[in-house]
């Protein structure tokens, strides 16, 4: 874990209530996917974890829904002002354990974390399908960006106004990919689903409210088959057989 | 500018007078890998009782203005897994000052859990959490009445040879009475304040943001209602008070020095940010410069 300044370099709404935002720093620093950042912002008393997208040298980009009064204060931040982070928190997804092709399926913004381990998993040389579920067509995030980069990709929306209506399963199901394991991130139910469905090993990416974000206040436990785990310092990304739905 | 920050506390000698406050800094190894412990004067470790315990229902965790709301519960391993592992792992690390804090639901599981904290070697001092529920009186907590509070601690003094500290609950009518009732029972200090009970409701699912509906509320906001508690009850007793409650600059770490605490923890504040500790102790010397303070036992109570 580090403490960090970062200067926002661009912080554009690029679907409904979901912007997006880039921030760079003087060090390069080294992100994993499933990895996220807990992010001081003024006037609030804990920080707001938010997972990394997609990193590189100097820099990170991060999307975010605004649901309460401090994604709001964020969605203001102007290009050129500094946030003060906690970086290289949590224990996130691993690429390794795909053999040759690997299943992505998110929900709404669980889309994030995906990317950058789509990333990851493709340098590896391995094949990848995507499955993006969100509610309507104006949620869609990061679309163009799978598609450029992923092997297949297939959304699914709530109200059918774009590719398969229904849930993220109706479409894993039209598109029957190929795949030796799995990941996934999004809400509770919809992972629940995921993993009940889907065949072979995977991983998921919980979430709870946190104090800390780093591992030492206990606020975010949560019991597992192999025991009790911090949410974000043992995960947020978990084996799919460990999780107690 | 080389200041004086050591403070001596029953015979127990601290570089420094910050100490992170117990469940706020884990049991210190979490925190090993972030910076320097050796920079701390002491750490106070996460709550223990004598079985493992997985605390309460999640989320426990509630933003507030000011603070924040935590209901962790006293999820810990159990006090053989304290002594036995978390604290030998610790000393690997750090040579500062150890506190041992110890919960219980019956007298009983104090005393057998103090008994352990005393005999192990790492451990300089026991503090002793009365805020918990007595099982065996309705589940009013220990703290909240002089007589049992006085109860616990004798009991707990009748075991333990190191200096025991008692903490002590904010939600009380008379905090000066209980900290008297202590002293007068045994406790060598006394470390205060605890968190004042609280709660929040997410007003759009019309429930509590809690699990657990309430929990304890602390933070900066709760600075001066602590430095009013350090400072009566460190004008009515004489054994040595750890002040704790809101501290998050060096300048709250001299205030409650002011009051009369004889070191001071800091709690909540670590959650927001892990390094607040350590950028404390860094900047404690140029206040003290700047307030003409030489050595930082000279302000000990002398408001
Ligand atoms: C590991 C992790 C990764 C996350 N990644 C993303 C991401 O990439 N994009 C994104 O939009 N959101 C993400 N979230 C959720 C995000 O942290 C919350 O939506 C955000 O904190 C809400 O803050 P608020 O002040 O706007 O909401 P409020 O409801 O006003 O917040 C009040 C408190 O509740 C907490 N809180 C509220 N909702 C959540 C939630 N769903 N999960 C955890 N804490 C919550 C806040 O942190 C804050 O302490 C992630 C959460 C976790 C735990
Ligand atoms: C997450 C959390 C866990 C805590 N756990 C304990 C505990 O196990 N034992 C204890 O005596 N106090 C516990 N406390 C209370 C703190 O040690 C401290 O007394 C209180 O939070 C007031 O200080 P603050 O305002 O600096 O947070 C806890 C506080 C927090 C925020
Ligand atoms: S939020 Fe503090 S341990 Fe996870």
């Amino acid at each position: 874990m580090e403490k960090r300044l970062f200067t926002v370099t661009a912080n554009t709404l690029a679907a409904r209530d979901t912007y997006r935002m880039r921030l760079e720093a003087v060090e390069p620093g080294f992100v994993f996917s499933g990895e996220f950042v807990d992010i001081a912002i003024d006037g609030f008393y804990l920080r707001r974890p938010i997972s990394v997208c997609d990193c590189g040298p100097g820099w990170i980009e991060l999307y975010y829904k605004v649901v309460g009064e401090g994604t709001k204060v964020l969605s203001v931040a102007k290009p050129g002002s500094t946030l003060e982070l906690l970086t290289g928190l949590g224990h996130g997804f691993d690429p390794s354990a795909t053999g040759r092709a690997a299943l992505l399926a998110a929900g709404g913004l669980g889309a994030a974390p995906l990317y950058l381990l789509a990333r990851e998993l493709k340098a590896q040389g391995k094949k990848v399908s995507v499955v993006l579920g969100f509610n309507k067509a104006d949620e869609i995030v990061l679309l163009d960006e799978f598609r450029a980069l992923c092997d297949e990709v297939e959304v699914a929306t709530m109200d059918g106004s774009v590719g398969v209506k229904g849930f993220v399963t109706d479409a894993i199901a039209k598109m029957d990919p190929e795949y030796d394991y799995f990941y996934t991130c999004g809400p509770m139910v919809m992972m629940k689903a995921v993993c009940g469905v889907l065949k072979g090993g995977g991983e998921a990416s919980l979430e709870e409210r946190m104090g800390c974000g780093a591992g030492f206040c206990y606020g975010c436990s949560c019991k597992t088959l192999v025991g009790t785990r911090r949410i974000c310092k043992d995960g947020p990304v978990f084996k799919k057989e460990d999780i107690i739905w | 500018m080389v200041k004086d920050l050591s403070v001596n506390l029953c015979g127990v000698r601290f570089a420094n007078p910050v100490v992170p406050a117990s469940g706020t800094f884990g049991f210190g190894v979490e925190l090993a890998d972030t910076f320097d412990l050796n920079l701390l004067g002491g750490i106070s470790l996460k709550g223990t009782t004598a079985e493992a315990r997985f605390g309460n229902p999640t989320p426990r965790i509630a933003e507030c203005p000011g603070g924040m709301i935590n209901s962790v519960g006293l999820q810990n391993p159990g006090i053989d897994v304290l002594v036995g592992e978390k604290v030998p792992a610790l000393r690997k690390v750090y040579g500062g000052v150890v506190i041992a804090n110890i919960s219980g639901f019956s007298l009983d599981e104090y005393v057998k859990c103090c008994a352990a904290a005393d005999a192990c070697e790492g451990v300089d001092i026991v503090e002793v959490n009365v805020s918990c529920p007595n099982v065996h009186n309705g589940g009013m907590a220990f703290g909240t009445c002089a007589a049992s509070a006085a109860e616990v601690t004798a009991a707990v003094k009748s075991v333990c040879r190191k200096p025991v500290f008692v903490k002590l609950s904010p939600n009380v009518t008379d905090i000066v009475e209980i900290a008297r009732a202590c002293e007068d029972a045994g406790a060598d200090g006394l470390t205060l304040v605890n968190t004042f009970l609280g709660m929040r409701i997410d007003i759009k699912k019309r429930q509590p943001v809690i699990a657990n509906k309430m929990g304890g509320f602390s933070g900066r906001a709760v600075f001066p209602i602590a430095l009013r508690m350090v400072y009566q009850v460190a004008h009515a007793c004489r054994i040595p008070v750890m002040g704790c409650g809101g501290v998050a600059s060096a300048r709250d770490v001299i205030e409650m020095m002011m009051a009369g605490a004889a070191a001071v923890q800091v709690g909540a504040e670590n959650l927001r940010n892990p390094m607040a500790c350590p950028e404390i102790v860094a900047e404690l010397p140029a206040v003290m410069e700047e307030l003409g303070i030489e050595k930082i036992t000279d302000i000990v109570g002398i408001v």
